[in-house]
């Protein structure tokens, strides 16, 4: 096996390592009921309003929106704070100390950041389905679009956090440049209302990111065709849908890898040592 | 170290072996703003040494031997680490270098037996005939001693079971040059002398050369064939521990006192200068002679060349009178 082709199956190996640790992990399982809590009971508190213009009641618009969101929010900002985390905390830096590893690293991130968005999905989704009848109106075929729609998110958006996580500054920089732009985008992305009522310029803005599509998508999986009408255009623009996606999948991927390169060649064991020097200053 | 005929040394006019030549640096600047933190330095490295890089805090010890790691980029100089400019050495090459790092609190949740076989796993394209790779996680973690840990999460171990770790890792694809940046900080003594030993079995059994810095003196002389100390951005001393022990030992210090004022002189030929003062004297009183530690070198090196007045010849004391 060549050198390289190990690296990938090992950084394989290492990403359903992570996703493992993950799942058992008393930290992470306390961010999934964490998150789950939240979503479905703002759902829950909102069950019996209809959308305005239609029969739908909130959840069936909202829930399809929110996993869109989901998968931005867990490809963008969780793999932004775990790159930040490992340039200071030496992870990077061991990577760097073996042949190959970086692209192991980065495969096994791929990987478990991947697998990562299954447990959200079950968290939120099968309560939502006991909780809110009607959900899905679509059957398989509609559980299928699910399924497309969130690879082709996942390779739309992961690339984006891994680009942040090389770039931020350093841990306490990714809110700034991670969080606050993804929360913005997140109001104006149709999410949890659509986006007519805004100006013009801002939804050509929100059109603009992967976020509003991948909201867009997943509602054209779960709501009945009729839905459509309160869309932009009045109907699921799948075209758009795919082009969008992999428009911002193929300049991730272009780019991520660059990026990551650059970054890792400047890693050094200085620079993880100040990372310490400077948290022990911080905690104090 | 091992015996001659594994390890044949051709000694030179020089009398210096003539050995494969692992590390070559000449002329290493490394320049901070404008500042210049390494200033022309020079040194070699041969098969199967082991090499302590001695020096104050700040002195650019870390610095050169990350530029040596092909972590960082030097502002100038000549560096050949195993026939490679480190920093466009391939993957092959990172393969046949070890590096232990001080870790902080990476791989957390991990433990040590799962992390050692997942970095291993990097080698295997890299094994060879001569040279199998990577090590078995059950021998590397027992010749650190980690067995009791094995199983562990990481974020629990103690900071020298950790350290421990880390040097599992740096050697865990049998390399032929490791670097070691202050691998005992936090050990215990008896952790100390088993990482002496460890070090030892590497360069005798596995050939590892092997460049290591500390700022354990004694540390030093056990393990190095040879010292270097780095100062004020220098190789100011390079030598074997007897070769700087002799240097130290020329000279002993004299201290005494004359009418309630003390005087302190340093000479090579203690006896004679303590007959000659009796003689001349009859009121001479605290008469102490001591002779030089490698620790005393060390401290007037660096002080020398910290302050500025590097070329004159090294004395382990300065002549005082107060």
């Amino acid at each position: 096996m060549s050198p390289r082709a190990n690296a990938i199956r090992t950084g394989i190996q290492r990403g359903w390592t992570e996703f493992n640790l993950s799942l058992r992990s008393p930290q992470d399982q306390g961010f999934f009921i964490f998150m789950a809590l939240f979503v479905v009971g703002f759902l829950f508190f909102n069950r019996d309003n209809e959308v305005e213009g239609t029969t739908l009641l909130y959840p069936t618009v909202a829930m399809p929106s929110i996993l869109g969101a989901l998968v931005a929010f867990s490809m963008i900002i969780g793999p932004a704070y775990v790159i930040a985390m490992e340039r200071e905390d030496g992870t990077l830096l061991r990577a760097k100390a073996v042949p190959n590893g970086v692209l192991g690293q980065v495969t096994g991130h791929v990987v478990s950041n991947t697998l990562g968005i299954l447990p959200s999905f079950v968290v939120i989704l099968i309560p939502g389905l006991f909780l809110f009848p009607g959900l899905m109106s679509n059957g398989a075929q509609g559980w299928f679009t699910v399924l497309w729609v969130t690879l082709l998110g996942i390779l739309a958006t992961l690339p984006i956090g891994m680009i942040i996580g090389s770039l931020a500054p350093g841990v306490q920089k990714v809110g700034t440049w991670g969080m606050l732009p993804f929360f913005f985008l997140t109001a104006i992305s149709g999410i949890f209302f659509p986006i007519q009522g805004l100006w013009q310029w801002l939804q050509v803005v929100a059109q603009g990111f992967p976020l509003y599509w991948l909201g867009m998508g997943m509602r054209s999986a779960f709501l009945p065709d009729a839905a459509a009408t309160l869309e932009v255009d009045g109907s699921w623009r799948t075209g758009w849908t795919v082009l969008a996606l992999a428009l911002w999948a193929t300049a991730g991927l272009l780019v991520a890898p660059v990026v990551i390169r650059r970054m890792a060649r400047r890693q050094s064991g200085s620079q993880v040592e100040a990372a310490r020097e400077q948290a022990l200053q911080w905690v104090r | 170290m091992s015996s001659d005929t594994s390890k044949p040394r051709v000694a030179t006019a020089d009398g210096r072996s003539n050995e494969e030549r692992v590390v070559t640096v000449r002329g290493l600047r490394m320049r901070y703003g404008s500042v210049d933190v390494l200033d022309g330095v020079e040194f070699d490295i041969r098969r199967g040494e082991v090499v302590t890089l001695l020096g104050p805090n700040g002195a650019g010890k870390t610095t050169t031997i990350e530029i040596l790691e092909g972590f960082r980029v030097a502002s100038d100089g000549e560096v050949r680490v195993l026939g490679a400019d480190p920093t466009r050495g391939d993957e092959e090459w990172r393969a046949r270098v070890g590096v232990v790092l001080q870790s902080w609190r990476d791989h957390a949740r991990w433990t040590p037996r799962d992390l050692l076989s997942h970095l291993g796993r990097y080698y295997l394209p890299y094994s060879t005939p001569d040279r199998s790779r990577p090590y078995g996680v059950e021998q590397l973690i027992s010749m650190v001693g980690i067995e009791e840990q094995a199983e562990q999460k990481i974020r629990t171990l103690s900071g020298g079971q950790r350290r421990r770790l880390d040097v599992a890792v740096g050697i865990i694809g049998r390399p032929e040059l490791l670097f070691l940046d202050e691998p005992t900080a936090g050990f215990d003594p008896q952790a100390r002398r088993e990482f002496h030993d460890l070090v030892h079995r590497l360069s005798d059994l596995e050939d590892t050369t092997i460049l290591l810095t500390t700022h354990d003196l004694d540390e030093a002389e056990k393990l190095a064939d040879r010292i270097l100390i780095l100062a004020a951005g220098h190789i100011v001393a390079d030598g074997s521990a007897d070769q700087l022990a002799r240097q130290v030992t020329r000279e002993a210090e004299v201290r005494w006192s004359r009418n309630g004022e003390k005087f302190v002189h340093s000479t090579p030929d203690a006896t004679g200068y303590v007959r000659n003062l009796l003689a001349q004297h009859d009121d001479i009183a605290d008469l102490e002679v001591r002779r030089a530690t490698l620790e005393d070198t060390y401290i007037a090196m660096v002080q020398q060349h910290e302050t500025g007045h590097p070329g004159q010849a090294v004395s382990a004391f300065e002549e005082v009178e107060k």
